[in-house]
């Protein structure tokens, strides 16, 4: 985690001012009843690390991580799971996707308080199906023994009734894991983007053979 | 880039400019190259793109992968400092009020046009007589044959690449100003192949972004033709601008100068000549006036020091953005009480947004393409003007809109793939990869951008009991939308699902009222001290000065009467160097 600097607010601070914005609902203004507006944000001396980030920096993470070492453990064990090293990338602890989910499911705003809660309850959940079946937490069985785990909560439609909390957890994982797998540009290439490079002349536009394919070459 | 910190101030100066966007911009710049006296007040803080911008920041170096919060709505690497809550700078809304309108502010150098999308079109000849054509709103002071050689100019300037198709209401550049428009992306193409089928016409976007270098001596010499110092200085700027090299988003700015932004277009030579002093976190809350009725210069705060300070000059230019510009006339003392330049009682009123609404759809043919580069301009490259103009009667809504659309494969966000849910559940391992890689870039959305007629419901005004950290009074607003408005946005969601379908996509339009966006959502709120033909109905002159108050102008979007469907910073600048023009003869001939 990176220092507060000088002429940012402090990371308690920031947390102060996050906590009451996030209390309001949304800093944005009200989604609710007409004609009302939500209360500004209180002002605060300093630069604020989200609101008014400095670019030239690395950026300051103003929020404290939330999750215990043994929730990190399951949670890279369930994502190298669902996103394992293979002939098509890294698995997902090596882009960083454990760190990803901790740092979503701790921030302030609503989306992901309520995100932390499926998260974290979710974990401790799969702990115990784990225990209930092999006789250990989740990261502590053999992959064989995940498959079987996963297989019973990856499908929210086939789930059986008493396992609906899995399945509903597993989703919301998942789309986790996707989210950030694929923000890490170690991922691209094979993800099949392959832009934020610079380019000389003019832009060279889809190439012919795509066009043809797609039968666009009477709009081109 | 040398924008000034020094807080030192002179006595008196020719002018003083309020605000440092396209209008304030623009008015300084011009100004300062005719050797005028400048100084230019910014509520934000210094900025400057040319080292601040994140360009090529990848998103695993962001809190949340980048992804947008509530409080950086456009996403971290959003350029803006502002947003539609400002710490310490609250608004309101009026009990009554049908929804609460959104007010954007940008507290930065430059202005909003930091972060905007650079969509630059033209008003047409029906936009400026729109009440003579369907008896609505009201027309301009002006006709487009009068603006059109200042458009040129303002392209010529600026960059703007785009093509003449001859469309109605849509005008063509004069041949040679604009540059060519970058090649469509396989979506795009897909999109006016759609369109070709439902004729709805899919032509080349107009962008402020330059897709090959300015020819600076040449541009400079063709609009500064009797300025050597002018050319000197505009060659020079010009010419050290950056093309586009088809990479990083234009909302987070551009570090190489290739997209229009006041601060590394108008804010640098007007800097190089001498001319101009910028202070910057200076909150102006009022106008100050002279005994003999002529504006003697501005009271503001300085935020720093949360000192009050006045400056004086001989011209007032506000440019603060259209509502806080009526803030600043509303606050500041008039005989009648009713605020500065207002004997009109128009100064907050009329106050428009653009019409959005937005419809997206899964398109089989786009999955698993082989890869290309598709950042491109870092926004738009073809778009839809409106195509209806002769058929108002019978659509039931007396004004268009232009469509605005992208997809395909942008760089990845945390929220790139949530169409997995719903195509691939229950998958993981590396099959999962495999969906994401057929899935990611498989879709396209439309994006309406609708003109709203003025309606005495849509205002702001002083809010009686509220004041910002500064102590000034803030605004309150009122806000209904009209049932053409309504009906425009559902035109758009059928025909947005109409093309979606056309291209092998499927949506389900929503109704109008509960697909249109918030007011103020578009951030192209214009019109609270509209310009007209004479005083009694209007708060400026066809130039943007104010009928009250012969030495103070209003250059930014509250002059406009109308909201045409077309986005209005580029008629934003063309006002301001127009009205620029007009006010430096008058100060030569004294007759101001």
């Amino acid at each position: 985690m990176n220092p507060p600097e000088q002429g940012f607010l402090s990371r308690r601070e920031a947390m102060r001012w996050l906590a009451g914005t996030a209390a309001a609902g949304s800093v944005a203004p009200a989604a609710g009843a007409p004609g009302e507006t939500e209360p500004a944000p209180p002002a605060l001396p300093g630069r604020h690390p989200v609101h008014d980030p400095d670019f030239t920096k690395s950026a300051v993470f103003p929020w404290e991580k939330q999750f215990t070492p043994e929730e990190l453990r399951t949670t890279g064990a369930l994502a190298d799971l669902i996103l394992p090293k293979d002939e098509l990338g890294p698995a997902a602890s090596e882009v960083g996707v454990p760190g990803f989910i901790d740092e979503w499911c701790s921030a302030p705003y609503e989306e992901n308080r309520e995100a932390g809660e499926v998260v974290r309850g979710g974990l401790a959940w799969l702990n115990t199906e784990s225990f209930r079946r092999f006789g250990r937490p989740f990261d502590e069985i053999e992959t064989p023994e995940r498959k079987v785990m996963a297989d019973l909560i990856c499908d929210e439609a086939t789930a059986a009734p008493d396992l609906l909390t899995g399945a509903r957890f597993f989703k919301r994982f998942r789309q986790l894991c996707l989210g950030g797998y694929y923000t890490h540009p170690a991922t691209w290439k094979q993800l099949g983007y392959v832009g934020n490079v610079p380019v000389a002349g003019p832009y060279p536009g889809p190439p012919r053979e795509l066009i043809e394919r797609l039968g666009l070459q009477d709009v081109v | 880039m040398p924008i000034l910190t020094d807080r030192k101030t002179q006595t008196q100066y020719d002018a003083i400019v309020v605000g440092s966007g396209a209008g304030g911009g623009m008015a300084a710049l011009i100004l300062a190259l005719n050797g005028a006296k400048v100084l230019m007040i910014e509520a934000g803080r210094n900025y400057d793109p040319t080292v601040e911008t994140p360009m090529f920041h990848t998103p695993e170096q962001a809190p949340l992968r980048g992804e947008r919060t509530p409080d950086r709505f456009f996403g971290y690497y959003d350029a803006t400092v502002g947003g539609w809550q400002v710490a310490g700078e609250p608004y309101t809304n009026k009990p009554g009020s049908e929804g609460a309108f959104w007010w954007w502010r940008a507290r930065m150098l430059g202005g909003r046009t930091n972060h905007w999308g650079r969509i630059s079109l033209r008003f047409g000849p029906h936009d400026f007589r729109c009440a003579s054509r369907d008896g609505l709103g009201v027309d301009w002071p002006m006709t487009y044959e009068e603006m059109h050689p200042w458009y040129d100019r303002v392209e010529k300037l600026i960059g703007v690449y785009g093509e003449n198709n001859g469309i109605e209401n849509a005008p063509d550049s004069s041949p040679g100003v604009l540059l060519p428009p970058p090649k469509p992306r396989i979506g795009e193409l897909m999109a006016r192949k759609a369109g070709k089928k439902l004729g709805v016409p899919v032509v080349a976007a107009h962008r402020a972004v330059l897709s090959q270098p300015l020819d600076g001596a040449r541009l400079a010499g063709e609009l500064f033709p009797g300025n050597a110092r002018a050319r000197e200085i505009m060659a020079r700027d010009m010419s050290l601008r950056a093309p586009c090299f088809w990479a990083t988003h234009c909302v987070r700015g551009c570090s190489i100068r290739a997209n229009f932004q006041s601060t590394t277009v108008l804010i640098p030579p007007a800097l190089a000549t001498g001319n101009l002093d910028i202070i910057t976190d200076a909150m102006v809350r009022e106008v100050v006036m002279g005994k003999d009725g002529r504006a003697a210069g501005v009271h503001y705060i300085d935020k720093p020091t949360r000192r009050d300070r006045v400056v004086k000059a001989k011209v007032v230019i506000l440019a603060a953005s259209a509502c806080e510009t009526s803030r600043i006339l509303l606050n500041s003392q008039s005989k009648d009480r009713a605020g500065l330049a207002n004997s009109s009682g128009q100064v907050g009123r009329n106050l428009m947004d653009s019409v959005g609404t937005s419809l997206g759809a899964h398109i089989p043919a786009l999955e698993d393409l082989p890869p290309y580069n598709e950042d491109g301009a870092g926004g738009l490259h073809v778009y839809t003007p409106w195509w209806l103009v002769r058929e108002h009667e019978k659509l039931g809504f007396p004004r268009g809109y232009h469509i605005e659309m992208g997809g395909g494969r942008q760089m990845p966000t945390t929220r790139s793939f949530g169409m997995l849910d719903a195509k691939a559940p229950g998958v993981y391992g590396s099959r999962l990869k495999e969906e994401a890689r057929r899935y990611y870039g498989a879709s396209f959305s439309f994006s309406g951008r609708g003109e709203m007629i003025p309606n005495p419901d849509c205002y702001c005004e002083l809010d009686p009991h509220v004041v910002d950290q500064w102590g000034i009074p803030v605004l309150r607003f009122h806000w209904k939308w009209s049932d053409h408005e309504i009906r425009q946005a559902e035109h758009m969601q059928k025909t947005f699902a109409a093309l979606l379908s056309a291209m092998g996509g499927q949506a389900t339009p929503r109704s109008g009222r509960e697909a249109i966006q918030r007011p103020g959502e578009i951030i192209h709120e214009v019109g609270t001290a509209r310009m007209g033909a004479k005083p009694g109905d209007s708060v400026t002159n066809p130039y943007g000065q104010t009928w009250d108050v012969k030495n103070l102008f209003l250059m930014d979007g509250a002059v406009l009467p109308g909201n045409p469907d077309k986005n209005p910073t580029l008629t934003i600048l063309a006002l301001a160097w127009r009205g620029t023009e007009w006010l430096m003869e008058k100060m030569k001939t004294g007759t101001l």
